[in-house]
């Protein structure tokens, strides 16, 4: 592999940058004239718009501009989209009500744009801002998903009836049905994933400038796919066309998921830089991002779970409801249906399967994809309902995971996905030795004699990530094709730079992608440059998210690297006067095989740029393009464990450890894999002990700002034992499946299958907080 | 943030003539005032600086008696050497406030003029039996916490200085809101020449309370057995979505018994 | 309106800004040092941190004319020229960051924790006094493990120069 190559720890190039204040993200861009944006938003869950009068604030100091919804609407900026289609099981199209960027006649959750002002400063935008007087008519709000699809409900789109969406069914009702009527045992849980709020470091941000002169848009904006971005604002919003319009996503910090969609907030900035003749930034505070950034999850399901006499899972019957929110977001309707429903066989031969889902309108932010999107819920409620299994019939919850494990390959699940690699024993296994799980008794009466409750919970997770074969989405609903493209531009001088249209925001492409380069040509790492994140200099792409830019981004480059060789090998071949055939590339040299013949990387480029001496026909340069559209999803997969004790008189729950033992398929960087696993884990760990949105009857959000919201700190976690024993992904070029949710997907039931092991109790709600287990405690007794 | 006229004061004196500009208030260490105006929750139309005035810095021990300036950041309540040895405990309930920076900015007098029901000094104060002084008179404890950011002081008053007798024995135990990490139960004890005293924060709607239930025990024998089976009434005490009243009664004994526990290692 | 003149990192500036200015803003936006981030409303992130005569503070929570008369060092001015700083090696050699955005506020806050622990640091030290800085990418892991690791090397560092002293 090589210091350098793929395989090695190599420390971040882009690093240098963020630790010497050097990085550049949205709310460092300045351009001459720019003004700054503040959103006046709805504090009402439900009301209607009955009056806006902006005189007042059009005459305060520093306003350039105060602009509503009625002038965004004339100028024909058009209502924000969900680009997949999901039917429901009678055949009719999913209901979706509009959704303008800012808001005409109603507000539909807290936090709602209404009004945008503009002005000198932020402070005094925020002044206007206070100054913008809207009348609004309150309705009664709904924010909880079961009870806003019973009859009676506030509604909060006249377009569906009870606020139901879509009512979506995946696999066989029926033989899911005898399955469980002819079971030996059932499991049945209500399991509820709590909503959560991304929380990227960095606020969203935008800044639109609109050039007059050149009837030209460019927008920076905190984006994970600028370019889907470029794509849904030409096609779908009227904001320009595309040869009009150039979108930036510069160093970003953090997504999750919540900066792949066009919020509201990025068109407005630039509709109203071309309005007021200036330049627009708008930064969100956190609270801003707390109310109008998509959330995550928000399900509620019931779960029945069939069982042979010898412990064999026969069938699995789910019923699920999912709360999206008061809109609609860009991927919510695809979340709870094929990236929840398709991945309930889990690691599990399961011959049944069916699943109910029904989606669900309520006076909240809208939900879409967070960091494993559908994936988490899936896992959860499978792997709560496993260990609740073993509980009910007296087994280990190993041996039971065990013994209903798949083991050949390719294994076609009833739910859709086709399994093509994978050894689930052993992770369980690896995670079960560095736990030392067999010494789990005696430290649990160790704890014990100290007065505290010691608990071990494990959760055998996969994911379908490599996000996605273009035709499969496609035909399942989506709107765009899920490939990647990628141009490798050799320089004269044989440096090299890679066109990608993934997005780094923390996952260091800008050293794994280089790490590929230097593998196959054996160049030095600093002479590789990684370009993404600017639509004018990479032609199209589709971004980073579900784990996908290693197995879909880095396959593209993989492809476009093929083609250079190629054509640099038959240039080396021309020059050296030998066969084609006989070329090979060691070290940064073009060689012939079995001479001492021999040609440095730089001259073959420059070669190819002086085209003195080319192959006949040949065309001078030496860059290629490729798209790779991925044949198959690929199914990362591992085991976790965690250990925890808990203080019985206050319900304060210690992560004593936790394991990770994954499957990734090959890996380029491990530093950087073993980085992507701890941070996902802190996520799930949030989300199981720490974190919940919390919305009151009206539909205030009671969880607005870190006050009341509990991000993971440093002292709430433990440090990691993480490993991976590793199963190559045969459908792509490179072998990898991805490693970017995992952590956040496997870890929530591994930590609340080990507090409800610890509890003696069947469930506890998330985030288990101590206020919760202290509850659960006293409940007891 | 509204606009605001900043002025830094030369001398206690020179604040109290500041403060009457319009709707001043004084800064101390920001901690708590600077994030209110962010939010606009705080609209001052002035603020006066005290937190450079070296009159107000400085702890100073002579003999029992502990004498701590209000312009004290907590950071260096936390690491003082005389305080150390004198009131531990105080030491300690310091360096429990908030986080390492903003303990280098936040003060004492800011923190007790502020009163935030879940704030840490009220807590110690009043179990302490301390002296807040102003540049008018001194004011006992007892009747300088008045209820959720209510104190006695008044118009213009300026705290500059808490004095208090080292007690024999004393401690602080803090159950933090997981979020906010402010106090969602602080308990301080300390055993005194006049008996014992135990302050609760962070529980009570009306802010810090003595708990009676704690010192009745505690007065026979200071001991965390003696509040073995103690039950504290949820009657009186805040419920929100982090901790309900009886979450944090049972947490008021839990705390109280590991504070005793502590004095006395 | 008010004057503010400070030393940063080195060098002595000054400006106008209304009264209400941040020191956070007045750093990014006056002075061009955008190295200082802004993550909460609520001084709790700690991607705002910088140094306020020698003390690691939030930013976001001083106004700009509070700070007048200081000295301030933000992560620009940190490394010794091309020579980065031992925290920031550590970072960028134990991997302990991802996105960058509340890096810059991590390492000034190390920089001070390790100043104010000369007897060196453990994993728990390290983990509660981080009590003010958030990250949402590392989940702390190798954050925890650089700052340890620089704080040996500090040490190890300024034992060379005692006895080279001596």
């Amino acid at each position: 592999m090589g210091i350098e190559g793929v395989g090695a720890r190599v420390a971040r190039k882009e690093d240098k940058r963020f630790i010497t204040g050097g990085g550049r993200y949205v709310d460092d861009m300045v351009v001459p004239g720019m003004k700054h944006a503040v959103f006046v938003r709805s504090p009402h869950a439900h009301a209607q718009i009955k009056k806006i009068d902006v005189k007042k604030a059009q005459g305060m100091p520093g306003v350039v501009g105060v602009l509503t919804g009625k002038e965004l609407k004339a100028d024909g900026i058009g209502n924000l989209i969900c680009g997949w289609m999901i039917h429901s099981k009678d055949g009719t199209p999913m209901k979706m009500g509009a959704w303008s960027p800012l808001a005409v006649d109603k507000v539909r959750y807290v936090g709602d744009a209404v009004v945008i002002v503009v002005a000198d400063t932020k402070g005094q935008a925020r002044d206007a801002a206070e100054a913008v007087e809207i009348t609004y008519k309150e309705l009664k709000a709904v924010v909880d998903a079961t009870k806003a699809i019973q009859s009676g409900a506030p509604q909060v789109h006249a377009e569906a009836e009870n606020n139901l969406i879509f009512d979506w069914e995946l696999g066989d009702g029926k033989a899911t049905d005898a399955a469980i009527k002819s079971a030996a045992h059932v499991t049945r849980m209500k399991i509820v994933n709590n909503r959560l709020v991304p929380n990227a470091m960095e606020p969203r941000a935008a800044l639109g400038h609109y050039d007059k002169a050149e009837d030209h848009y460019t927008c920076w904006t905190t984006s994970q796919n600028p370019h889907v971005a470029r794509l849904v604002m030409s096609a779908f919003y009227n904001v320009a066309p595309e040869n009009k319009l150039r979108v930036i996503a510069p160093d970003v910090g953090g997504g999750f998921g919540s900066k792949i969609y066009i919020y509201p907030e990025e068109i407005v900035c630039l509709w109203a830089s071309k309005k007021t003749g200036v330049p627009v930034k708008w930064v969100a505070d956190r609270t801003e991002s707390f109310l109008a950034d998509a959330h995550g999850r928000d399900h509620v399901s019931m779960v029945e779970m069939a069982f042979d006499k010898d412990n064999r899972i026969t069938g699995l019957k789910v019923d699920t409801i999912a709360n999206l929110g008061a809109y609609m977001s860009l991927f919510s309707s695809c979340v709870p249906t094929y990236l929840y429903a398709t991945l309930l066989s889990g690691q599990y031969n399961i011959p049944a399967i069916h699943a109910n889902v029904r989606t669900v309108y309520t006076n909240t932010a809208p939900v879409d994809a967070y960091r494993g999107a559908g994936r988490p819920e899936a896992t959860y409620l499978l792997e709560r309902t496993m260990e609740t299994a073993a509980r009910e019939l007296g087994v280990s919850p190993a041996e039971l995971r065990r013994k209903n494990f798949i083991t050949s390959f390719p294994h076609q699940t009833p739910v859709i996905m086709n399994y093509d690699a994978g050894d689930y024993s052993a992770s369980l296994d690896a995670a079960m030795k560095a736990a030392d799980y067999a010494g789990f008794t005696r430290r649990k009466a160790d704890a014990a004699k100290r007065g505290k409750l010691r608990g071990i919970g494990m959760s055998c997770y996969i994911e379908a990530c490599g996000l996605a074969p273009s035709s499969a989405v496609g035909s399942l609903g989506a709107g765009v094709g899920l490939w990647e493209s990628a141009e490798v531009r050799v320089n004269a001088v044989g440096t090299i730079e890679v066109l990608t249209g993934s997005h780094s925001h923390g996952q260091g492409h800008e050293t794994t992608f280089a790490q590929l380069v230097t593998q196959r040509f054996g160049v030095p790492i600093d002479s590789v440059s990684i370009v993404h994140g600017d639509t004018d200099k990479v032609q199209m792409g589709m971004g980073t998210y579900g784990s996908r830019s290693g197995a879909v981004g880095m396959s593209a480059i993989a492809k476009a690297l093929d083609k250079v060789e190629a054509k640099a090998k038959k240039i080396a071949a021309h020059l050296l006067e030998a066969d084609e055939g006989d070329i090979v590339i060691e070290n940064g040299e073009f060689k012939v095989a079995g001479t001492d013949k021999s040609l440095p990387w730089f001259q073959v480029a420059l070669a190819a740029y002086t085209a003195h001496n080319l192959p006949a026909g040949m065309e001078p340069g030496l860059k290629e393009t490729a798209f790779y559209d991925p044949a198959n999803f690929t199914f990362p997969a591992g085991c976790y464990i965690s250990e925890v004790e808990i203080d019985p008189e206050t319900g304060v729950t210690d992560i004593i450890q936790f394991v990770a033992a994954d499957d990734f398929g090959n890996i380029i960087n491990p530093m950087i894999v073993e980085g992507q696993v701890h941070g996902g884990i802190a996520q799930g760990i949030g989300q199981a002990l720490l974190e919940g949105a919390h919305y009151d009857g009206s539909g205030q959000l009671l969880t607005a700002s870190y006050m009341d919201y509990t991000m993971p700190r440093a002292g709430d976690l433990p440090s990691f034992k993480v490993s991976t024993s590793n199963t190559p992904c045969p459908s792509n070029p490179l072998g990898i499946k991805g490693c970017g949710e995992a952590g956040a997907i496997g870890s929530p039931p591994a930590i609340i299958n080990a507090i409800t092991d610890a509890l003696g109790v069947v469930d506890i709600a998330m985030p288990a907080s101590p206020s919760t287990v202290w509850s659960a405690i006293r409940a007891k007794k | 943030m509204y606009s605001v006229n900043y002025h830094r004061a030369a001398s206690v004196a020179d604040a109290a003539k500041l403060l009457k500009n319009g709707d001043a208030k004084l800064l101390s260490g920001g901690m708590t005032l600077i994030p209110a105006m962010k939010t606009r929750l705080a609209a001052p139309s002035d603020l006066v600086d005290v937190s450079r005035l070296k009159d107000l810095q400085g702890v100073k021990v002579s003999g029992k008696t502990v004498t701590i300036g209000a312009a004290t950041t907590h950071y260096d309540v936390s690491t003082d050497e005389k305080l150390k040895k004198a009131c531990p405990a105080l030491a300690h309930m310091a360096s429990l406030i908030g986080d390492p920076a903003v303990r280098y900015k936040g003060t004492i007098g800011g923190s007790i003029a502020n009163n935030d029901p879940a704030a840490d000094y009220p807590a110690a104060l009043l179990a302490l039996g301390a002296t807040i002084i102003t540049n008018k008179r001194e004011i006992a404890a007892d009747k300088f916490f008045k209820g959720l950011f209510e104190t006695a002081l008044k118009e213009g008053e300026i705290v500059t200085a808490v004095s208090f007798t080292a007690p024999a024995k004393a401690a602080y135990q803090k159950f933090r809101n997981p979020a906010s990490r402010y106090a969602i139960v602080g308990v301080f004890v300390a055993k005194g020449k006049d008996g014992v005293r135990a302050a609760v924060t962070g529980a009570g709607e009306d802010g810090v309370f003595r708990s009676k239930e704690i010192e009745a025990a505690l007065a026979k024998s200071f001991d965390a057995s003696a509040l073995d089976g103690l039950k504290v009434p949820a009657k009186g005490l805040m419920s929100d979505i982090h901790a309900s009243a009886d979450y944090r009664a049972s947490l008021i004994a839990v705390m109280a018994r590991r504070a005793v526990a502590a004095a006395n290692a | 309106m008010s004057d503010v003149s400070l030393t940063v990192n080195g060098k002595r500036v000054s400006g106008s800004a209304e009264d209400r200015t941040l020191l956070v803003h007045f750093l990014r936006e006056h002075l061009g040092l955008t190295g200082t981030h802004v993550g909460c409303d609520t001084s709790q992130c700690g991607a705002c941190v910088v140094h306020v005569d020698g003390r690691a503070v939030k930013s976001c929570t001083m106004l700009a004319v509070q700070a007048s008369g200081s000295t301030i060092v933000t992560i620009e001015g940190l490394a010794n020229g091309a020579e980065l700083h031992p925290v920031q090696a550590a970072f960028k050699e134990h991997h302990g960051l991802q996105c960058g955005f509340c890096t810059p506020g991590m390492i000034m806050t190390a920089t001070d924790m390790i100043a104010r622990h000369p007897e060196g640091l453990d994993e728990a030290t390290v983990r509660t006094e981080l009590e003010g800085n958030i990250c949402r990418c590392t989940g702390y892991h190798n954050i925890v493990k650089a700052i340890l690791a620089a704080s040996q090397t500090m040490a190890k560092g300024s034992k060379g120069k005692a006895k080279q002293a001596a």
